[in-house]
């Protein structure tokens, strides 16, 4: 009964994927890669709210394990002969192998978990304002390190020849697999610890709860997670490693925010409100047609609206849109509202 | 010369006092907002990046260097108190991490409106090129702004030491940075110390952003970001909570910077920010209030 109940918390934001990703095959090529591009962020800002979501510290880190999860499954993807033009400083091991796409996913997955989970050894025991600036600095390590060693990747240059597989069933797909397994986690006694530890970490330790434990089981999956949408992005687009710095890791953190942080609707309803917003303005600075209207906008625009909307709900509703809850039923369905409130009173 | 091994020279050691002298003054601007406010001000470098272009303008339409240095100062100004007005207050009884996050996002607003108002080359500030000559101190050539900015962020230090030791809002300010709470229990208005604090940390950007440009003339959306970036790090390095940590932590990072950068080669000098990042790490992990603070109270309590 109560399994059944909880289930649209599931369903809501799964249908909400595949109503994008239907709707995405309707549309024009051309407005296509909005749609593909929209899923994959929902995929990587699940991730964000798999660890930020639960366990309610702030974490700056999420998009260096996209970004390493990207690296992963574009290396290893790269035809060996296109990486001996385009990356020819690949260590010996990376440049002879590769694998399929599947695989690749999984493998970014993977290291994208390895990597969170070395990473949150040490950096679990710290939350609040210290969390935020260790996390930081781990995208900024993983920045310099990217940018600067040609031995696992095209260092400042663009990945070139990765095959693009990921299209509308991909990407629905793969943003599904996040959603699921971010559902499937917090519905654990992992999930239900690590919340109990964002609402009163006093009382969850009380009640023999280690913050420590929940906070790096969480983290290493939020890993695993963003390293898969790594993988996801690269096979999407020619990725280079400025475009998983700080403007990816704000807008997604902006699509957190605007969403609601503290529940997974929150985060796939931002992820497509404010991708939409984003899309819509980034089209404009190419010119779009909205009504027989010639709208022209100059870059940088979709950023400082997108900056504007997460200060403002920082602001006036600091829970988001959703105000952190999940979709439920009963507070659709008036009658079983009704229902439900008089069998509580009685 | 005493400093010749290792390809240090002299006016490679002075470029890093420079630098490390106004990352001392952007540390210590971000370090005092921090003390009264907890706030982390991560839009700090776009209100440089602000006063930059003010600069840049005064260059074009020809005013004299004071007149263009009074321009940055009053755009400078006028900004910080507009941050601390429209999103500041308001969140002022959130979290730090919010409250960080907020500034995360005024940071890439500002950004990008100067990126849609002056594109992605930006504009030139350079009336001040003139300090970039260097001066001959007995067969050794070093930059006037080398020195100008070592003289200057000397000074502009002692001066708020003596404000924070010497006058009745100083000692207010140092009060509230230990236990707000406590500071206005005792009687310390609290707009006025935040306030004051907002005002001091928009005039040490002013004298940082002056400086700083004469280094990088050219003045783009994402000028001073990645100075912004050290400079956080080298606060949380020295210690967030007292000045005097700051501007150390702040300036240790820039001094780093400069002379490893100059004596490095690139290869490996292209590492420096992963091994300052890590320090930072590292520091947050064994002694999370910082490597210049001495024992006592934690930062943040549960």
């Amino acid at each position: 009964m109560n399994q059944a109940r909880r289930l649209p918390e599931l369903l809501a934001p799964a249908l909400l994927v595949l109503a994008t990703a239907l709707l995405g095959l309707e549309v024009s090529s051309y407005l296509q890669t909005y749609f593909l591009d929209t899923l994959v962020k929902v995929a990587i800002v699940v991730a964000l709210y798999v660890f930020i979501g639960n366990s309610g510290v702030l974490s700056f880190g999420t998009i260096s394990f996209v970004a390493v999860g990207a690296w992963t499954a574009g290396v290893l993807t790269v035809p060996e002969d296109q990486k001996r033009i385009t990356m020819p400083g690949l260590s010996h091991f990376l440049l002879t192998t590769n694998v399929g796409n599947a695989a690749s996913l999984a493998l970014a997955a993977g290291v994208g978990a390895v990597f969170a989970l070395a990473v949150g050894l040490p950096l679990m025991r710290l939350s609040g304002l210290a969390a935020g600036i260790a996390t930081f600095a781990v995208l900024g390590i993983t920045y310099n390190v990217l940018t600067n060693e040609q031995k696992i990747g095209p260092g400042l240059n663009a990945f070139s020849a990765v095959p693009q597989t990921t299209g509308m069933w991909q990407a629905a797909g793969g943003g599904l697999i996040c959603v699921g397994a971010a559902y499937a986690y917090q519905r654990t006694r992992f999930g239900r610890k690590l919340r109990a530890t964002r609402e009163d970490a006093a009382a969850a330790a009380a009640a023999g709860i280690s913050t420590y434990r929940q906070r790096l089981l969480a983290f290493t999956l939020s890993g695993a997670l963003a390293g898969f949408a790594g993988g996801l992005y690269v096979h999407l687009l020619p990725l280079q490693v400025g475009n998983l710095y700080l403007d990816l890791t704000f807008i997604t953190l902006a699509m957190l925010i605007v969403g609601g942080s503290g529940s997974l609707l929150g985060a796939v309803v931002g992820t497509l409100a404010l991708n939409g917003v984003y899309s819509f303005f980034t089209a404009a600075t190419n010119t779009v047609d909205v009504l027989g209207w010639h709208l022209t906008v100059p870059a940088g625009t979709a950023e400082m609206v997108l900056g504007v909307l997460m200060a403002v709900v920082l602001i006036l509703r600091p829970s988001g849109i959703t105000g952190g809850r999940e979709f439920s039923l009963p507070r659709r369905r008036r009658p079983v509202a009704d229902l439900e409130k008089a069998r509580a009173t009685t | 010369m005493i400093l010749a091994f290792a390809n240090l020279s002299w006016p490679v050691f002075a470029d890093a006092l420079a630098l490390g002298g106004i990352y001392a003054l952007m540390a210590v601007g971000i370090g005092l907002v921090f003390g009264v406010l907890r706030l982390v001000n991560f839009a700090y470098g776009q209100l440089m990046m602000a006063g930059a272009f003010a600069l840049a303008y005064g260059d074009q339409w020809g005013l004299p260097n004071w007149l263009s240095i009074l321009f940055c100062f009053g755009v400078v100004l006028a900004l910080s108190a507009l941050m601390d007005r429209l999103v500041f207050r308001p969140l002022r009884t959130h979290s730090p991490a919010v409250m960080l996050v907020a500034t995360f996002a005024v940071a890439f607003v500002l950004q990008n409106i100067a990126l849609i108002a002056w594109g992605s080359f930006g504009k030139t500030a350079g009336s001040l090129a003139v300090w970039q000559a260097p001066w001959d101190i007995h067969g050794v050539y070093i930059r006037k702004i080398a020195i100008i900015a070592v003289g200057t962020a000397a000074l502009c230090l002692l001066l708020l030491q003596l404000l924070l030791t010497r006058t009745p809002v100083g000692l207010q300010m140092r009060a509230a940075s230990m236990d707000f709470r406590t500071a206005r229990l005792l009687g310390v208005r609290a707009n006025r110390v935040i306030g004051g604090a907002v005002l001091i940390s928009g005039l040490l950007a002013g004298v940082a952003t002056v400086m700083l440009s004469v280094e990088q003339p050219q003045i783009t959306s994402t000028w001073a970001l990645p100075e912004t970036i050290y400079v956080l790090m080298g606060v949380v390095l020295g210690g967030l909570n007292r000045p005097i940590p700051a501007t150390l932590g702040g300036f240790t990072i820039g001094f780093a910077f400069g002379l490893l950068g100059g004596i490095l080669p690139s290869n490996q000098s292209q590492y420096l920010p992963s091994f300052i990042f890590a320090a930072v790490i590292v520091v947050l992990l064994v002694r999370p209030n910082g490597l210049f603070t001495r024992g006592g109270a934690a930062v943040e309590r549960v």
